[in-house]
């Protein structure tokens, strides 16, 4: 792929991947003149119907990856739009049945700012805590049910270690309780099998661009039997059955529906070849003295691959590995200056949450560029922690937890 | 992070050539060495700066300095910078160099002033350290 003919290798597949060039191609087909451009909405003439008749398609093929029934598809304008729409939608709709809600604290900003908009308006959550492998677990959830628990909002797959939640048994404790489960699966399609027919999930949100499909889409999954009500956020023409208003994005929804379809079809081989990719990485990367891994190994997706590298600070490591594109929990890399919440609430030190990086890995991961990774980064690694006053200490037998730092 | 050309020149040259950029280490216990740890681990940066100084007339002059950086790429470079400033200085005017110095000649994206805050403090704290061995 040209992907890889460039000098920058991009290993930041779970912040968002390539369009798949079939997709790019199937979206063009409905933008121009000679294309399907028309509004689907539109039921008096033959530019309307096909452009309707697409739509339909598309919300087939993302039906079909999580085996639901296609009008249990809303489109959104990405996951963020979805979890938004789910978890207000949920305690707006059912704010008489009860007003407290679980959620963890390692989920994805989408669904936390939204909760934290819900406390404003006077529901009450429990942000539940994670086992030291960043997995909640159903006991967690079971120990945080209230009488008045009306929605519990978990991740199926968490973007920053790529752990992975069982998500059927904390839907069975929820369900067994009564309350709505929602389910952030932005990082889960074409990487897991979901299947919404035996899931006890009552809404789960979806995005295109992290599947190889377009940014700008998304879809929320609400079940029908039985029948999950939520309050709309956009008003203004009724469309989605009245849950999310506004003019349909036929190309955006076209690329999510292809982009879904060639999930399903390439799944197989997208994680053969990416767990060997995860095996070889992982292998040689713990011959890196004090490296940890972040999140449970053995409970985990294998594109998404969270490393600490103690004594060298992470932005730093991303500034000396200037060839490859990937991301880091370091607080310096980020705009609030503050270390990444998922790895501190891990319950390490913030120190191995500076060193982090993560390492995630896609369709068009070559070996050879796993290969080239991982050769730069011992050697940068060994040369910053020849810059590193802990490394210093550390070989000079100090530990460095006893040392009184003047914190500023 | 959107740095200037000069910080990502500054860090990459340091981490290619450490012992040009002096990268290193004096032995702390010399009393013609002063040594200043600012920062911490938890924070995402510290700072370890030596001087080594020579007297000169009624004053000191830094003779050579070595340095070793924990934290983001502009830390390093604000080390590294500081360090290349410091040589051939009187006490009394590496006390007088200012952040702001290394901010101009890095182009310190304004997140980053920190960084340059820090490379002050490592160098008063390593005179304070030479002058309380004199």
């Amino acid at each position: 792929m040209e992907l890889n003919s460039q000098s920058t290798i991009y290993l930041d597949y779970a912040s968002t991947t390539p369009v798949d060039p079939r997709v790019a191609s199937k979206m063009m087909e409905y933008l121009t003149p000679q294309g399907e451009f028309g509004n689907p909405a539109s039921r008096s003439h033959r530019f309307g119907w096909a452009a309707d008749e697409a739509v339909e398609e598309a919300r087939s093929h993302v039906a079909n990856l999580v085996n639901c029934d296609p009008r249990e598809i809303v489109w959104t304008s990405g996951a963020t739009e979805a979890d938004n729409l789910a978890i207000k939608g949920i305690a707006r709709f059912y704010k008489s049945k009860g007003n407290h809600i679980i959620t963890s604290k390692i989920e994805h900003k989408a669904v936390l700012d939204p909760c934290r908009q819900l406390e404003r308006e006077g529901f009450e959550v429990t942000y539940l805590d994670p086992n030291e492998g960043g997995i909640i677990t159903p006991e967690a959830i079971k120990e945080a049910l209230q009488e008045n628990t009306v929605l519990v909002s978990i991740m199926h797959i968490n973007n920053e270690l790529g752990t992975l939640n069982d998500i059927n048994s904390i839907g069975r404790v929820v369900k067994d309780h009564g309350a709505f489960f929602h389910v952030d699966a932005a990082q889960s399609t074409g990487k897991v099998d979901i299947d919404l027919s035996t899931l006890p999930v009552d809404l789960m949100s979806f995005s295109a661009h992290k599947t190889y499909g377009p940014k700008g889409i998304g879809a929320l999954y609400v079940r029908r039997k039985p029948r999950v009500r939520i309050e709309a956020m956009i008003h203004g023409g009724g469309h989605e059955r009245g849950m999310r208003s506004g003019t349909l994005a036929t190309h955006q929804i076209v690329g999510m529906g292809e982009a879904f379809r060639l999930a399903k079809e390439e799944m197989e081989n997208d994680i053969i070849r990416i767990n060997s990719f995860h095996a070889e990485f992982l292998k040689e990367a713990m011959k890196i003295e004090h490296a940890y891994i972040n999140g449970d190994v053995k409970n985990k997706v294998p594109n998404i691959l969270n490393i600490s590298f103690n004594f060298v600070e992470g932005e730093s490591l991303i500034m000396g590995l200037k060839d490859i594109a990937v991301s880091s929990g370091s607080a310096c890399t980020s705009a609030s200056l503050e270390p990444s919440y998922v790895l501190r609430a891990l319950g390490r030190k913030d120190e191995l949450a500076h060193s982090s990086i993560r390492f995630s890995f896609g369709r068009f991961t070559e070996e050879a560029d796993v290969k080239r990774t991982i050769k730069i980064l011992g050697n940068v690694v060994e040369r910053l922690r020849e810059l590193s006053p802990l490394w210093e200490m550390h070989l000079d037998g100090i530990d460095l937890d006893a040392v009184e730092w003047d914190t500023h | 992070m959107a740095y200037s050309k000069k910080v990502v020149d500054k860090f990459e040259n340091t981490l290619n050539n450490p012992q040009a950029f002096k990268v290193g280490k004096f032995d702390p216990k010399e009393v013609n060495v002063g040594t200043g740890m600012v920062g911490a681990p938890a924070c995402g940066d510290v700072m370890k700066l030596q001087i080594k100084c020579e007297q000169k007339g009624n004053t000191h002059v830094i003779k050579d300095v070595k340095f070793k950086t924990y934290g983001c790429g502009s830390a390093i470079a604000s080390s590294s910078e500081l360090v290349e400033m410091l040589i051939g200085k009187t006490l009394e005017e590496a006390k007088e160099i200012k952040n702001k110095e290394i901010v101009d000649a890095l182009e310190l994206p304004p997140i980053k002033i920190h960084c340059s805050v820090l490379a002050e403090d490592s160098i008063k704290q390593a005179i304070k350290d030479f002058e309380s061995k004199q």
